[in-house]
């Protein structure tokens, strides 16, 4: 069981103001998280990755209570120990590839030195393609070379579960195969689970393992095992 | 001669711990305000930011009216502590302080509001603590930003005349400072001294500020680049 959750929340900006009501069981260990931009899928994601809290209810992730509001759980963003990948990546600008996937292996207040050696960093440069880019800065990567980096940064730690917002939209269209394709191998290979939220139906033709569909902060439609020759446009 | 020397570095003492406190104060209030709402944020920037404005004699009367022995706070601490900071080059710290502390706060808030909150989200699930997230990720990247305000608050305060006037007054060796001590040598006559003081209070003025000017976020980025 990945995901288990039933929580509400409510956001207001101004006069305006958006409820998100949720309550799902997900049983396989791939979760595409499908909807149109304002379907409350970021917010969602947001919640389970702790940088958001649900005004009520109850959340786990991968059998561990992450939020009760009634047994006065909330575990910390720092606690949760999942990995976020963010849509544009979110490296660290000031450190170079080599320091931001080191950034979580290295507690106190000072960042990992440009040629710190770590053995798991190396391997994650060497298992990327990234070890000739290592001393750049990230505004000198390619788009995959960035990705990358963000997966490797992210996969580090060893994290509980990968989770993965709109990975694809920010690459051009013959490397979104690429990528999706390497992304599917690795988590495979590592057998970490996954969540990944898209408006994209390729993205669930690629991790079809089980969709939830979103829709104005409700759930729209839950299908297992879609089977991609009978996948119907949706909504 | 000597007495020039002696004003000189007066000034830089003072000019000095009150830049190292508006390092920490400024950027505290800064990261404060930029991270935090609350009822009357807008109202306390301006507040904060009245010393930019208002003539520093009347800082200096406020300044006078609190630490001075008469008040509650001042009374307190010659009583607890035999602190007294009135004709003091301390109190001329604190007069500096606070008159250089906008430039300093103002874009200390703006720095860290250009700071991609996103960046500070990827470090916290990465599992980094929030004390650690604030060395590594924010303050770094709002560091240049700072900086530059920083060294207009040091030049600032190296021209404090008025607050400190008011508060340590103008006694030689002790809280006469250089744009003070300007003051009397032209009022006494001295027209030599006060040359002298001229030339060094502007030849330290222009080196302060082409090193601002260097410091300013986009020149460091051009030349990395």
């Amino acid at each position: 069981m990945l995901l288990d959750l039933d929580i509400s929340k409510t956001m207001r900006s101004g006069q305006r103001e958006f409820h998100l009501q949720l309550n799902y069981v997900s049983h396989g260990n791939r979760l595409v998280i499908l909807g149109p931009s304002g379907s409350g899928k970021s917010l969602l994601l947001q919640m389970i990755a702790g940088l958001l809290t649900p005004d009520s209810g109850y959340l786990k992730l991968a059998g561990r209570t992450l939020f009760d509001q009634q047994q006065g759980i909330n575990l910390t963003a720092q606690q949760r120990q999942v990995a976020f990948l963010f849509q544009n990546y979110a490296l660290f600008p000031h450190l170079n590839v080599r320091q931001n996937i080191a950034f979580g292996l290295r507690r106190g207040l000072f960042n990992p030195r440009p040629q710190m050696a770590s053995e798991t960093v190396d391997y994650w440069l060497e298992n990327f393609g990234l070890e000739s880019v290592q001393e750049q800065k990230p505004h000198e990567l390619s788009g995959g070379q960035r990705q990358r980096t963000a997966l490797a940064r992210a996969l580090v730690t060893q994290p509980r579960a990968l989770l993965l917002d709109e990975p694809f939209s920010a690459l051009d269209p013959d490397l979104r195969i690429h990528m999706r394709k390497e992304l599917r191998e690795l988590q495979e290979r590592l057998a970490v689970p996954l969540i990944l939220i898209t408006h994209d139906v390729d993205d669930v033709k690629a991790f079809s393992d089980e969709t939830l569909c979103l829709k104005d902060g409700h759930i729209d439609c839950a299908r297992q095992q879609i089977i991609q020759s009978s996948l119907a446009p949706l909504p | 001669m000597d007495a020039v020397w002696i004003a000189l570095s007066l000034s830089l003492k003072v000019a000095g711990w009150a830049t190292v406190l508006n390092i920490v104060l400024g950027i505290s209030v800064g990261y404060f305000l930029a991270r935090t709402r609350f009822f009357g944020r807008d109202l306390l920037d301006t507040l904060l930011t009245l010393p930019m404005v208002m003539p520093p004699t009347v800082l200096g009367y406020y300044l006078l009216v609190l630490v001075g022995r008469r008040s509650a706070f001042g009374s307190w601490l010659y009583e607890s502590f035999g602190i007294n900071l009135i004709f003091t080059w301390q109190g001329a710290v604190i007069a500096a302080t606070v008159v250089a502390f906008p430039l300093v706060f103002k874009p200390a808030r703006a720095a860290f509001e250009s700071v991609d909150a996103e960046l500070e989200q990827a470090a916290r699930v990465l599992g980094v603590s929030e004390i650690s997230i604030f060395f590594r990720v924010t303050l770094p990247l709002a560091w240049r930003g700072i900086l530059a305000g920083v060294l207009l608050a040091f030049a600032r305060a190296l021209g404090e005349f008025g607050a400190t006037l008011m508060v340590a007054g103008s006694i030689p060796g002790k809280t006469q400072t250089l744009s003070i001590a300007v003051y009397e040598a032209v009022q006494a006559g001295k027209d030599d001294t006060a040359n002298m003081l001229v030339l060094i209070t502007s030849v330290v003025c222009v080196v302060v500020l082409l090193t601002a000017s260097r410091l300013a976020p986009g020149r460091v980025a051009e030349r990395r680049r």
